[in-house]
């Protein structure tokens, strides 16, 4: 007891700290940013071409004169949007198919092996597919990437489901003649959530890489509309004039993910007892 | 022994056959027609008609998708569309670019990955650790195709020593194609060493506490060798199969790669083909996608039962 006691004042480690620090100013330079630096993302400036980082222009201006501090922060809300609706949708999606593959054992097999086969497909691979019947617009992104990321949720719940549903507390509680609703709603789902949040994280993770990825390859929402993928898509030919508009998006993505990924280790350590021993 | 990879090599052509169905129902179901984007919006019904009946796009999509799978078997996988060529030959004329790219990104991150997981491992919990640790993780997270941009502007635009891209095939001039590989297999190889290094460590953290490691030490067996034999060799398991992942996902980075560095491959065909909503290739694109992925698993399992007794003996 004294031991969980002192793991819960650890918090979540240092580099998660940190991690939580860098993610939370990404994320108030994005949805508080614009609010503060006002100029639009994407009104052209014929005389203010190319200019590179300097206190008029923070993060420079790309071949169209646009601010690229003000797309950044635009590009950045959309792969909040998409990488939160996504890893939500997931989740939700992924639980119940988890759930239901691992109580009912006639579902199981079909659904394992059709999970099976989508995890013979790399995800971006399978996520520009399917961007190849639907009108590149965000909604269709998250469509792809929830449909890619589903089969991956929905096997880490099973396997903790069919973990779960042999503990004795789940025996009691159907020897006492619950509801099967009950059993899953309130005993396997509760114990099953901190895999499913730290999987969750990872799922927003991934969501802005391959949100990026999609935009970066032209399939994803289309420009004007800026994206962090779709600004780098057209700043890699200019990499030798003006190196800052693909550093800048890059960057963010960077830290946005990395800081994700390590926050994810971070719950999963703390949730996990064999871990920080 | 046999039995146990026969089993395996059976359920992995079911995933093929299942990858089949996904590629050809999800593709086929969705709206938006090849014909809309040929033809042009303006193009008269009977044209698109015409056009449909052509590819055979008006038949119900049961037989379709028989008359397609018949066709696969057989190692045929229809006509382009757009490049109005056999999707099989378009598809080999690029995959050994695709094959050449993945396989030297591959090298790097094997031996860029296990090097830090060993190094990780043997000096955990110093300062050591904690760079490999920063190091993998930012693989993890960092875009490929930014760390490729970020790699051209550095070896190609500022110290111009590297090519910013292109290919060139190995067996006409080796030396050429290798500059040409660096750039695009280190942007490549580079992230994926992330997940193999995280896995060495941790397999190699358990080996290194094993008894056995003691008691070769104990026995006076030099350091190198305690590491090397004693402790990787058992260590190597795990590791074995996170590479076989690594291996087969990376397929779907060398896409993004490809684009970068201007590599006509296998993803530079999907992309287009993606774009221009030529659904042979697409779907083609992806069956070989799986069947890497089918083929790998199976060398993996292979290594596997060779190179662990306990597997050999359970499944004999």
């Amino acid at each position: 007891m004294a031991e969980g006691r002192r793991r819960r004042w650890r918090g979540l480690g240092a580099a998660a700290n940190v991690a939580l620090l860098g993610l939370g100013l990404v994320v108030t330079l994005i949805v508080a940013g614009p609010y503060v630096y006002t100029k639009s993302s994407t009104l052209v400036v014929g005389s203010e071409r190319l200019r590179p980082p300097s206190v008029a222009h923070p993060m420079g201006t790309d071949q169209f004169g646009r601010e690229v501090l003000a797309r950044v922060m635009a590009g950045g809300q959309q792969s909040l949007r998409v990488a939160s609706l996504t890893m939500v949708l997931t989740v939700l999606a992924g639980s119940a198919l988890g759930l239901v593959a691992g109580y009912v054992r006639a579902l199981d097999d079909v659904l394992m092996r059709i999970s099976d086969a989508f995890l013979a497909l790399p995800a971006v691979i399978l996520a520009i597919a399917l961007m190849a019947v639907r009108e590149p617009s965000e909604g269709n992104v998250v469509v792809a990437l929830v449909v890619v990321y589903t089969p991956r949720m929905a096997r880490l719940v099973r396997g903790k489901a069919l973990l779960i549903r042999e503990m004795p507390y789940v025996e009691a509680v159907n020897a006492l003649g619950a509801r099967l609703s009950r059993v899953l709603g309130r005993h396997v789902l509760p114990n099953a959530m901190p895999e499913i949040i730290v999987q969750g994280s990872f799922i927003f993770g991934y969501a802005i890489l391959d949100e990026a990825t999609l935009s970066f390859l032209g399939v994803g929402p289309p420009p004007p509309a800026a994206s962090w993928g779709n600004m780098l898509a057209e700043a890699r030919y200019l990499i030798r004039d003006a190196f800052w508009i693909s550093f800048f998006p890059g960057l963010l993505i960077g830290v946005a993910v990395l800081a994700t990924n390590i926050l994810g280790d971070g719950v999963r350590d703390r949730y996990d007892p064999r871990k920080g021993e | 022994m046999t039995r146990f990879l026969t089993s395996r090599v059976l359920s992995l052509a079911f995933v093929l056959w299942l990858v089949t169905i996904i590629a050809f129902v999800v593709i086929r179901l969705a709206p938006g027609d090849p014909s809309a984007v040929m033809l042009g919006s303006d193009a008269t019904p009977q044209a698109v008609a015409e056009f449909r009946a052509a590819y055979g796009l008006d038949r119900p999509i049961a037989v379709q998708y028989l008359a397609w799978l018949g066709h696969i078997v057989r190692g045929d996988l229809g006509t382009s569309i757009y490049l109005g060529r056999p999707v099989t030959t378009a598809i080999l004329e690029r995959l050994p670019i695709s094959l050449t790219l993945t396989l030297g990104a591959f090298a790097i991150a094997v031996v860029l990955g296990v090097t830090l997981g060993l190094v990780a491992a043997y000096w955990h919990d110093t300062w050591v650790d904690r760079v490999v640790s920063v190091v993998a993780a930012l693989g993890l997270s960092m875009p490929s195709f930014w760390l490729g941009i970020c790699l051209i502007y550095l070896f190609a635009v500022r110290w111009p020593v590297l090519p910013s891209g292109g290919f060139v095939e190995p067996w006409i001039d080796p030396a050429k194609s290798f500059r040409h590989l660096v750039l695009p297999a280190f942007a490549l190889g580079y992230l994926q060493s992330g997940l193999i290094a995280r896995m060495a460590r941790a397999s190699m953290l358990e080996a290194l506490r094993g008894d056995f490691v003691r008691v070769a030490r104990s026995k006076g067996v030099g350091e190198l060798r305690v590491v090397v034999k004693h402790a990787f060799r058992n260590a190597l398991i795990p590791v074995l199969t996170v590479t076989g992942i690594t291996l087969a996902v990376m397929f779907g980075g060398a896409v993004v790669i490809e684009t970068v560095f201007t590599l006509p491959g296998v993803g530079r065909l999907l992309v287009n083909a993606v774009v221009r909503r030529d659904y042979p290739v697409v779907q083609g694109t992806l069956l070989v996608v799986a069947a890497w992925y089918v083929v790998v698993n199976i060398a993996v399992d292979i290594l596997y039962t060779a190179s662990d007794p306990r597997v050999r003996l359970r499944a004999s």
